[in-house]
């Protein structure tokens, strides 16, 4: 998931439009999530289950001002719909926040230097289609599972770290060290920057929201990386995936290396915190609920069903879709420009399609999650995503059947585009 | 029992595939086909009918009903 800005989409706000305030949209409290909501909200990033539930009885699409303005849809059946309205609701800016107005200049200038489309997540169709056949053969079942035996030793080496210990981050010690250092091991750069890479990420999705100033370095930071990698693999190729996007052809022709650093970017940040979000949020669960936490310990086949209950509850992925051209959904009048929400999320605990919808129901059989979103942009890494979770939870159950969370007030979430927690001190028990 | 995978629906979630490796095969793009042109060993309805559960695009049917 990139950050993403096409010269268009930086011209000054439209007149009347907001622009994000940061200090503004994040201080002034809500008082109507119908007409005013705020995703950077603390409590809405923590539990955001009760907002849905109004809205979805109230609106059922809710508007605000806040963060540069955006619509959000909460029922199953309309975000279903919403997703697959291509190109009537664009991809070409994905992002929940937008970029700062105040550092258009600057940004149309890094536009022609680095170039910021980062496709297939960035495309619309036609051009969607060739970019997405070029990235999911790295993502198939039979490529994930080559994939698996790496996974298994990185997490057992993680847990060997923590064995004697009494208590962890499970968060920061385990989830968040495994995402990076698979996808380096597919990309083919160096696990060892495996920190930097979640730095990176973290400053693009998660502290750059707020920082505009933040994001774009980040932005540069990335690139600047992926123009050497793609460079060095020119001068030398390898078994690696930037070796096969350097040879790859869309249409016909090769790819730039602005092209191959967009796609680089995507593939490298886009399974980050999103799958560390999910492997954290795995493991608050069960550090704050026993009896699943003792019928998984119990019953390690039950894996793969849970896995899926957790990630329709704890979502982690928030989309955006821009609008071009005046639409009226659900009585909400969208125009050209506005930003549209894919509250996947939300869709998740529609009570309409799922029963119990805002309990995890860990042995829950029919569960048509769209936690990786649905139609033409699903996620390209949903099975890797998939087979780290199982990995990572069946060696972590291994190792440390009995846990417990140490304290509530010790576990932070991050929110907005990926909702997850930063922070989930546990207590391994013996 | 019959069942059928829509090309046109399919965005290669995986799910069926994941739940009933034996009911379907999935391509390098992940897209899933029904094995056995569709038909559904006795036995496997229940598996079959999950997959239809399950599918986030609403993209697997039942094309002759179980006898």
């Amino acid at each position: 998931m990139p950050d993403d800005i096409k010269t268009d989409d930086i011209k000054p706000a439209r007149q009347g439009a907001a622009k994000p305030q940061p200090a503004a949209d994040a201080q002034c409290p809500v008082d109507d999530w119908a007409t005013d909501y705020d995703v950077m909200d603390a409590g809405y990033t923590r539990d955001p289950g009760p907002v849905w539930d109004e809205l979805r009885e109230r609106c059922p699409v809710a508007h605000t001002t806040r963060w540069g303005g955006s619509f959000m849809p909460t029922r199953y059946n309309d975000i279903q719909e919403l997703a697959k309205m291509v190109p009537t609701l664009s991809s070409r800016t994905v992002t929940v926040i937008p970029p700062d107005p105040d550092l258009r200049e600057e940004l149309i200038a890094e536009l022609k230097a680095y170039g910021t489309e980062n496709p297939p997540i960035t495309a619309d169709p036609p051009e969607h289609s060739p970019f997405k056949r070029l990235i999911l053969p790295f993502f198939s079942p039979r490529a994930v599972a080559g994939y698996t035996q790496m996974t298994e030793n990185l997490c057992n080496s993680l847990l060997d770290q923590l064995e004697g210990r009494e208590t962890c981050d499970g968060a920061v010690e385990y989830a968040q060290q495994i995402p990076p250092r698979v996808i380096a091991f597919i990309l083919g750069i160096d696990m060892a920057r495996a920190d930097e890479f979640t730095e990176w990420t973290r400053e693009l999705l998660e502290l750059g929201q707020t920082q505009p100033r933040l994001r774009q370095e980040a932005r540069h930071k990335i690139r600047d990386f992926f123009f050497e990698e793609i460079a060095d693999r020119r001068a030398n190729r390898r078994e690696d995936v930037i070796s096969q996007l350097v040879d790859a052809e869309v249409e016909g022709e090769k790819l730039s290396d602005q092209k191959i650093a967009g796609i680089c970017n995507l593939l490298l940040v886009a399974g980050i915190d999103t799958t560390w979000s999910s492997i954290g949020s795995a493991l608050y669960h069960f550090s704050t609920h026993a009896d699943d936490r003792r019928r998984i310990a119990a019953e390690p086949d039950l894996l793969p069903t849970a896995v899926e209950e957790l990630l329709r509850f704890y979502s982690p992925v928030t989309m955006a879709r821009k609008v071009m051209e005046e639409i009226e959904f659900q009585g909400a009048e969208m125009k050209p420009g506005d930003k549209v929400l894919m509250t996947f999320p939300a869709a998740n605990r529609d009570p309409s399609v799922f029963d119990r919808p805002n309990e995890v129901v860990i042995d829950r059989q029919q569960n048509r999650h769209i936690a990786f979103g649905t139609g033409i942009h699903r996620c390209a890494g949903s099975n890797l995503a998939r087979m780290e979770l199982q990995v990572a939870l069946r060696l972590w159950f291994e190792r440390f059947p009995d846990f417990e969370l140490t304290s509530e007030d010790g576990v932070t979430w991050a929110g907005g585009q990926v909702r997850g927690p930063r922070n989930v001190p546990i207590r391994l028990l013996v | 029992m019959r069942i059928r995978v829509n090309p046109n629906l399919c965005q290669g979630h995986n799910r069926c595939f994941s739940l009933a490796p034996e009911l379907f095969e999935v391509d390098e793009f992940g897209l899933a086909t029904a094995v056995n042109d569709g038909q559904v060993p006795p036995g496997m309805e229940e598996k079959a009918q999950l997959c239809i559960d399950n599918c986030p695009e609403f993209a697997i049917s039942v094309i002759d009903e179980p006898q």
